[in-house]
């Protein structure tokens, strides 16, 4: 079957080995930024092993040197050793817990001479291939519920491990896993449902104190019954494919939503409230109706969504305000932007933002940032590591650090969706939905819009094992992807 | 063998991952691009702009001996935040404060309403102008107290310990001070009297800022952009005083005991040479950490050492006032040098009567002021308020308001220091007010010998000497000779003139030549210095004030001053000696030895004035 020349470096996508070497080199020339004193720095001191620059250096050549070796490793020699792999990271992951040091209450680093290693980064690749390859053998089917549960638990396994290891940060990026199962087939309902909890959550807890200019009603309370009502009839439409109960919901809902609107500001105040629960009442009778006289099965799922909405919706307030202990709910109204918090972890935040808008169009220009430079942001160099760029490069690069971060994933994308066999597909997933998850929530934390969680960004933030574990994860991929017609 | 079911699914992935792209990109625009507010976030935080001192101008006299310079002082200061493990005892210690005294001065800093510019990441003024040998101390521990700074300033220091009410003093800035003038920051230094005071925008300096990069715990880094934007301090000008510091100094060992001013004056430029008030301070105890104490002490003394009675105090000017009567008199034709009035031991006008001592009858010009008549005087302003060219009192008397204005009285002259006050020249408005419509010469009659409403200050009457000397014009008095590098104000070398001529004032000069060959001033009569003067005794509650008004040489003055003795009696009695001694140290450059032992015994004579405040 051999349809290509056999030489790995013409079936290679250089176009992802040039993004990945684009993202590592503005990521050291970040390192570089951040922990390069003030006062002029020779170009050769940036190579000095005494540097964070410089033991980065050495670490991205390590990653090159085992990034090649994974090159020359063929496609189905890692189908037959992912359960071996597997295995063992998880049994390194759960021998970390016992052995590892005590760093800052966190149990992931193994001492290896000179090194530490964090053996977390590891699992990660390890997962990957494991779960593709369960995906990828022929007899899968998502939507058997065996299959789908030990989908699941290969994905929670290390999780388990990690925050075992009290790395609950590393563990969350797992999560990214499911990704790879919707593309294959999970329902989208567990997704909507979390994406819509955040919501409920964000808005209910956010705008709880804020009352409509005309009207004497909560926007915390009324703004997501409506947006209950918006998904609710959407799912009816996409997913239940229903365009009757569609249609009817569709024009009910919004005559009445707006008619009690106009009625209430205009005619009689009344409270709007009873119309918006009285509304979702009818909707989800309604749904129950044609679920039994049409046998349509889910749209009593849809009923229960919104059964569940609701209860949900109470249960945010009221567990911001019983339940949660006083700094658990300072961080969560400091993260909605209810409370300034200038210490702790909002002190990271408001530093990060500092150092990131003082930055402007341009920047300060490379080596000129003072925020960065004089240590304003701690853990500039690992977990806060694109304040620097946002201090030095400015608007323009950072947005084109974004960019090249976002090609480089849709480029991942790319390359699973043009895999021949699921398991090829389902890794090329799961490295894209990691990088992704590691992008979204490194990126949001140092914007200030995601809480912070100590995750680093991929290529960029300092530390040689999370590289290493990048460069695997990835080189791996490239590798399955040139054996794709194999 | 491709599964192609959800492939739609890469498209919900793949917007997904745009719709985060967006949102970033969204919020970096916020961040960097709509928000000026982190921008200066960043650089109050990064920068420290530290603040250089220029040293103040320093003063000469006028023959170019430093007066008033600097000595470096120190402040120290701290930082509130970055105060951490403070042994407040070992502080206590090093600076010689109790724990009370500290505790007390942290609550005045903290205080929002003494010091609005109180903030936790700014520098703060603990304590000032701690001297030299506490200030080694200090620095040799300063490692032991995190937060806290040293601060370099200067402070004042005098060669000599005489004329603080010239020189004035300089003090910490008021709230006042820094809401008028963005220059002053909390806890600097500002000049409140004196000259420092009006001087102030030349002495002060330009202060000078070095940016330098300070690291989020607050340690320096080094110079931002290597000193690309620091400005340097520039030091205040100099000074050169018109003072005369022997002259001065000898001026004050006269006034010694005596509550009194005198002034001199070089006629033709109105330098002023000399300016006495008495009682006197030292000027060097307003400076250093005694200041409150010693302000405090000075201001509650009931002698009121630091008023400046030259130009502060307003006194009847007696007979030195007869002098511009006569000039008017000639000038507005009511008599000639010839013109002979009465006297019989005063001026009497039905039952009016003013008296006078003994002296020939009828008297002239020259010898009315040789002899201080006071009849001769009155008579003169009665013939005048009855001339017909006036068409009645009240326009005779404004004219005579008129011509005592262009000589530079009834208001402020203008001198360069602060705190000049006008005297009283009556006009006919103000006699209506107090007398109505009824008055007449006679009701008025005794301001023609500088008595009733009349009052001038010390220096309105230095200044009608360096007017009679100048034979008609006059230069506004003033303080400072040049400053360096600049200009000083053109009314400090523009002549202004007087409403009489040249002539006139040449017959008021014999008189007062006279009155030093042959009359009242005998005792000024200095050989081969030509001195013209007048006496006064000018009567008021207490004892007559003895005042003397004199210049010299006759006909190319030098000189010109006025001696002004609180309760000193007759004008021979204090007010021709010490005015005679002043022209002769001026001129001769040196005391004789008979006059050095005049000297002695003036500065010794004490006049006892009670305990009540004056």
């Amino acid at each position: 079957m051999e349809r290509k020349s056999d030489n790995i470096f013409k079936r290679l996508d250089w176009c992802t080995v040039i993004l990945f070497a684009l993202l590592a080199t503005m990521g050291w020339l970040a390192i570089c930024g951040s922990t390069h004193s003030y006062i002029d720095t020779s170009f050769a001191e940036f190579f000095n092993q005494d540097e964070r620059s410089g033991k980065q250096a050495m670490w991205m050549g390590i990653s090159l040197l085992c990034g090649s070796i994974m090159l020359c490793v063929p496609k189905h020699t890692y189908r037959n050793l992912s359960v071996i792999l597997y295995a063992g990271t998880m049994l390194l992951g759960i021998l970390t817990i016992f052995i590892a040091t005590d760093i800052k209450g966190s149990r992931s680093w193994i001492s290896a001479g000179p090194f530490s290693i964090q053996p977390a980064e590891f699992m990660k690749f390890a997962t990957a291939l494991m779960l593709a390859t369960f995906i990828g053998r022929r007899e899968f089917k998502i939507s058997k519920n065996n299959d789908f549960f030990k989908a699941v638990g290969i994905i929670l396994l290390p999780m388990i491990i990690i925050m075992a290891q009290k790395e609950t940060g590393s563990a969350l990026v797992y999560l990214a896993l499911f990704l790879v199962l919707y593309r294959e087939g999970m329902t989208g309902i567990f997704l909507l449902t979390a994406v819509s909890a955040i919501i409920y959550f964000v808005v209910g807890v956010k705008y709880d104190n804020e009352i409509m200019s005309k009207l004497p009603i909560s926007i915390g309370q009324y703004a997501p019954t409506v947006i209950i009502q918006i998904i609710s009839i959407a799912v009816v439409k996409f997913w239940c494919k229903n365009n009757r109960t569609f249609i009817v919901l569709l024009t009910t809902n919004a005559i009445v939503t707006l008619c009690s609107f106009w009625i209430a500001i205009y005619l009689v105040e009344f409270n709007i409230m009873i119309t918006q629960y009285l509304l979702l009442a009818f909707n989800v009778v309604y749904l129950a109706i044609q679920a039994r006289l049409r046998k349509e099965k889910k749209n009593l799922w849809v009923a229960l969504y919104i059964i569940g909405a609701i209860a949900f919706n109470y249960s945010c307030n009221y567990v911001m305000h019983n339940i949660l202990q006083p700094h658990q709910k300072v961080r969560v109204e400091v993260l909605l932007g209810l409370k300034e918090e200038l210490t702790g972890a909002g002190y990271n935040v408001h530093q990060s933002k500092i150092a990131i808008g003082s930055g402007g169009v341009f920047g300060k220009g490379f080596l000129n940032g003072t925020q960065t430079k004089l240590k304003y942001v701690p853990e500039q160099d690992t977990d806060f590591i694109f304040c620097t760029i946002g201090e030095e490069q400015g608007f323009a690069g950072s947005v084109f650090v974004l960019a090249m971060f976002i090609t480089f994933i849709l480029r991942i994308i790319h390359l699973a969706e043009r895999q021949n066999d699921r398991f090829g597909r389902a890794y090329g997933y799961a490295i894209a939905s990691i990088f992704f998850l590691h992008f979204t929530i490194n990126i949001g934390m140092v914007l200030g819009l995601v809480p912070v969680i100590g995750i680093p960004l991929p290529f960029f933030s300092y530390g040689g094992s999370s590289f290493l574990g990048f460069t695997i994860l990835l080189f791996i991929f490239l590798r399955i992807d040139a054996d794709r017609d194999k | 063998m491709k599964d192609n079911s959800y492939e739609s699914r890469r498209y919900i992935l793949s917007g997904v991952v745009l719709l985060i792209f967006i949102t970033y990109i969204v919020q970096l625009f916020s961040l960097q691009i709509d928000n000026e507010d982190y921008k200066s976030k960043a650089d109050s935080n990064a920068f420290y702009k530290k603040t250089l001192y220029p040293s103040r101008g320093q003063m000469y006299d006028r023959n170019g001996e430093l007066l008033v310079y600097n000595k470096p002082a120190y402040d120290i200061t701290f930082v509130p935040r970055e105060i951490k493990g403070l042994d407040t005892l070992e502080l206590c210690n090093t600076l010689g404060i109790t724990i009370e005294d500290f505790d007390k001065r942290m609550l005045r800093v903290k205080d929002k309403k003494l010091n609005p510019g109180y903030s936790q990441y700014t520098e703060q003024v603990f304590m000032t102008q701690i001297p030299m040998e506490e200030f080694a101390v200090f620095q040799e521990k300063n490692f032991l107290f995190k937060g806290f700074y040293i601060r370099k300033r200067y402070i004042r220091q005098y060669s000599h310990n005489v004329a603080g009410v010239l020189f004035g003093d300089i003090g910490e800035v008021s709230q006042r001070h820094i809401k008028k003038d963005a220059y002053y920051q909390q806890g600097d230094y500002i000049g409140t009297q004196g000259l420092e005071a009006s001087y102030e925008k030349h002495l002060r300096g330009e202060k000078g800022t070095e940016v330098l990069l300070r690291d989020a715990r607050g340690r320096i880094q080094g110079k931002y952009n290597d000193g690309a934007l620091d400005t340097p301090a520039v030091r205040g000008k100099n000074l050169t005083l018109s003072l005369d510091i022997e002259l001065q100094m000898l001026g004050e060992r006269l006034m010694q005991n005596k509550i009194g001013s005198i002034v001199a004056i070089e006629p033709k430029t109105g330098e002023i040479l000399c300016m006495v008030s008495s009682p006197s301070y030292d000027p060097s105890l307003l400076t250093g950490r005694n200041r409150g104490k010693n302000h405090k002490m000075l201001t509650s003394d009931k002698s009121k050492p630091l008023l400046n009675r030259a130009i502060m105090g307003t006194y009847p000017p007696g007979s030195t006032f007869k002098t511009s009567q006569a000039a008017m008199f000639l000038e507005e034709g009511v008599v000639t040098p010839q013109t002979a009035f009465p006297c019989n031991m005063g001026f009497v006008f039905n039952k009016f009567r003013l008296g006078c001592h003994a002296h020939s009858s009828p008297t002239a010009l020259k010898d009315a002021i040789a002899t201080s008549c006071n009849a001769y005087f009155c008579w003169g302003l009665h013939r005048m308020f009855g001339m017909s060219k006036y068409g009645g009192t009240k326009a005779a008397m404004n004219k005579w308001r008129d011509y005592m204005v262009s000589m530079g009285f009834g208001y402020t002259l203008g001198v360069d220091l602060p705190g000049e006050v006008r005297g009283m020249i009556p006009n006919a408005e103000y006699y209506t007010r107090h007398y109505g419509n009824y008055w007449r010469a006679v009701t008025v009659i005794s301001i023609s010998i500088g008595q009733g409403e009349v009052t001038l200050t010390p220096l309105q009457i230095a200044n009608l000497g360096a007017i009679i000397a100048n034979r008609g014009e006059y230069i506004v008095p003033h303080m400072v000779k040049e400053i360096e590098n600049d200009t000083i104000a053109s009314m400090y070398f523009t002549p202004k003139s007087t409403m009489v001529s040249a002539a006139s004032y040449e017959e008021v000069i014999k008189g007062m030549r006279h009155a030093v060959v042959a009359g009242t001033c005998r005792a000024a009569n200095i050989p081969g210095l030509d001195v013209c003067g007048k006496t006064g005794t000018a009567e008021n509650k207490g004892n007559d004030h003895s005042v003397f008004l004199g210049f010299a040489p006759m006909n190319s003055p030098k000189i010109a001053v006025s001696v002004y003795v609180e309760n000193g009696g007759f004008g021979a009695e204090y007010g021709v000696p010490i005015g005679a001694l002043m022209i002769e140290k001026y001129l001769t450059g040196n005391l004789t030895e008979e006059s050095e032992q005049k000297a002695e015994t003036i500065s010794k004579k004490r006049i006892y004035y009670g305990k009540e405040e004056r």
